[in-house]
């Protein structure tokens, strides 16, 4: 009856690592390495530098790069490099949540409308529309005007807007899984939604909502940065990359690597992120080609 | 329509009007449709695509596709409690415990990234509340009386590593997990090879035969009816036309329709046997007429038919026909 003598037994868990890697393509492993290298180097920032990221020192201050200071000092003599390093603490953190808080409620909301339809997803996506009928960095610079700067309002402002791509996507993607027999064969079985949902539906509709997160991981990074830039963003003194490229825009003709390798660290951030994505992309897709 | 067998029965749809809205208008998917299915009985339900035969199903089970269809009227009677009438809660209750279905694509109907044995057992975790090693103890049990070879080796296996009769046999466990009274099985063997289809109605036909429970065999296949259903009920343009014993309707057809589904299917027996489609195409049923729905493609139509509403009446005990002049066809 089967096609094949069934699969052959489990491999070894070694084997089946070994396996699950050979499926990676490099940009996933050149990213993924990446997006290691950046967050051990946030997380060991006090064996990897002498330097205290805050404190001043006047004697050192508008340093060029060279021995002593790897990428030079700021205008109140603190080392860039050392100030750098502890921001990826920051940075990392608030793109962190502010892209997968949104994800997982947006997500959790756009399925739910999807599955149920009715008048939770017509309220649903009229909301959405309304929110994105608003430029995106406007809304969220108006929300911060609101509020007022800092991390919290950060996440709140960056939360009020973000979850709903993750809504439109899920939705979209759950309308079409919906329709598919196993959904129906469990609401014939009489299982609960929310199980349906979570066990049934979810599994098979993240992966977008996952490749997509890896992309706007980078977009909310960026944009933070761009808040404190702004001065909507991060607070003095934390070590934050905007912020410090913002800092270094007055001495661009006197001392072009302040601003430099803060913003050279967004930009190796941004391509390993998307090299993530865009491997996921092809990793996740994968199961959807070969499979069933 | 009057039962083949004695007493109340155990599903009873009376009378079911469902409509689909569309972009120009409504179409009628269900046109005053009425069965009787027995407990421990096959009733067939045959006819060709957009005939109606799915939407029933799913209206008895109230999964419709809201808002776009809605029932217009009528009453599914099971066990004697009008379904369209309970609420969600309770109608959640009887999906899977009282009534299961099966579908008729067995390669879609698992979902591809949980183990097969899990998703069998999980209406006795759901509806039962079994520990997972006890679901899976009878989970194991299922398999083999599905007739799944090495079910304690299987059950961790993903639904890509099936075989399509395999993945009929495991939604066929699926459904039977909380031992239901009515199984539904829409177009069952449809997407299987003909070796596959035989072992599969042999299955459903001796698990019924097993638990004693109803079945409704959904087929656009009148060969696959004929071989392992009671009674049997022709449906076309979303009406019951005929209904009746199997021996009866097959052997002796008292509506055009049914002759010319017999007329056009291939014979075994008769080599020589010359097909004989039936002409024309199936109404639209966003704009039927007021008379017989058939009588456009029918051989022994005359004027009346067109213009006359047609209702299913006896036309022997126990055999119905919706024809006006069942007694033209020979």
């Amino acid at each position: 009856m089967s096609t094949a003598p069934a699969s052959p037994a489990p491999a070894p868990a070694s084997g089946r690592l070994r396996a699950e890697l050979s499926r990676w393509s490099p940009s996933l492993r050149i990213g993924l390495g990446l997006l290691a290298s950046i967050v051990l180097a946030g997380l060991f920032a006090p064996w990897l530098t002498p330097y205290d990221p805050l404190r001043q020192d006047y004697g050192a201050a508008l340093l060029s790069p060279g021995p002593a200071h790897w990428f030079g000092t700021d205008s109140i003599g603190r080392d860039i490099f050392t100030r750098a390093l502890y921001a990826i603490r920051t940075d990392l953190v608030i793109g962190f949540w502010t892209t997968y808080v949104p994800m997982l409620v947006g997500v959790l909301l756009g399925a739910w409308a999807g599955l149920k339809r009715g008048w939770f997803d017509a309220v649903l996506m009229r909301v959405i529309d309304t929110a994105l009928a608003f430029p995106f960095l406007v809304l969220i610079i108006v929300i911060l005007a609101i509020l007022g700067p800092g991390t919290h309002n950060i996440y709140i402002a960056v939360f009020l807007v973000g979850w709903t791509m993750y809504a439109r996507l899920a939705r979209s993607e759950m309308l079409v899984e919906a329709s598919k027999d196993y959904v129906l064969a469990a609401r014939t079985l009489g299982y609960p939604t929310w199980r349906i949902l979570l066990r049934h539906a979810l599994p098979n509709i993240i992966n977008s909502s996952i490749v997509f997160s890896m992309s706007d991981f980078v977009l909310n990074i960026l944009l933070v940065s761009g808040l404190s830039f702004l001065g909507l963003g991060v607070p003095a003194p934390t070590p934050e990359w905007g912020a410090m490229v913002a800092e270094g825009k007055d001495f661009m003709q006197q001392a072009w690597w302040i601003s430099t390798l803060p913003g050279l660290m967004i930009v190796i951030t941004g391509v390993a992120l998307a090299l993530v994505g865009d491997g996921l992309t092809y990793r996740l897709g994968d199961r959807h080609v070969t499979g069933h | 329509m009057s039962p083949g067998i004695e007493g109340a029965p155990l599903l009873e749809v009376r009378d079911l009007e469902v409509s689909f809205r569309v972009r120009d208008g409504e179409v009628r998917a269900s046109r005053g449709v009425s069965l009787a299915v027995h407990a421990g009985e096959t009733v067939g339900l045959v006819g060709e695509s957009g005939s109606g035969k799915s939407v029933l199903c799913r209206a008895v089970l109230r999964l419709l596709p809201e808002p776009a269809a809605q029932v217009k009227g009528g009453r599914v009677l099971f066990d004697g409690t009008d379904l369209l009438a309970l609420p969600e809660a309770r109608m959640r209750e009887i999906r899977g415990t009282d009534i299961a279905m099966v579908f008729q694509n067995p390669m879609t109907s698992l979902s591809p990234v949980w183990p097969v044995g899990d998703q069998i057992t999980e209406g006795l975790r759901v509806h039962r509340g079994l520990s997972r090693a006890a679901a899976r103890e009878q989970g194991i049990a299922l398999m083999r009386a599905t007739g799944i070879p090495e079910p304690g080796r299987r059950f961790d296996d993903h639904p890509w590593q099936w075989s399509g009769g395999m993945l009929q046999r495991a939604v066929i466990a699926m459904a039977m997990a909380c031992s239901p009274r009515l199984l539904l099985a829409d177009e069952p063997t449809t997407a299987l090879d003909v070796t596959i289809q035989e072992q599969i109605l042999a299955l459903l036909a001796q698990l019924q035969a097993d638990s004693g429970m109803a079945m409704v065999l959904v087929s656009h296949d009148i060969g696959v009816v004929a071989e392992t259903c009671d009674r049997i009920a022709v449906m076309y343009a979303g009406m019951v036309v005929e209904s009746g014993p199997a021996t009866e309707v097959l052997g002796n057809p008292r509506h055009p329709y049914t002759l010319g589904l017999l007329g056009s299917s291939p014979r075994v027996d008769d080599a020589g046997h010359r097909l004989d489609p039936i002409p024309g195409q199936p109404p639209d049923l966003a704009q039927v007429s007021a008379g017989c729905p058939f009588a456009a493609r029918c051989g022994f139509a005359s004027e009346e038919c067109h213009r006359t509403q047609v209702r299913l009446a006896d036309v022997a005990p126990g055999h119905a026909s919706a024809c006006l002049f069942p007694e033209r066809i020979r």
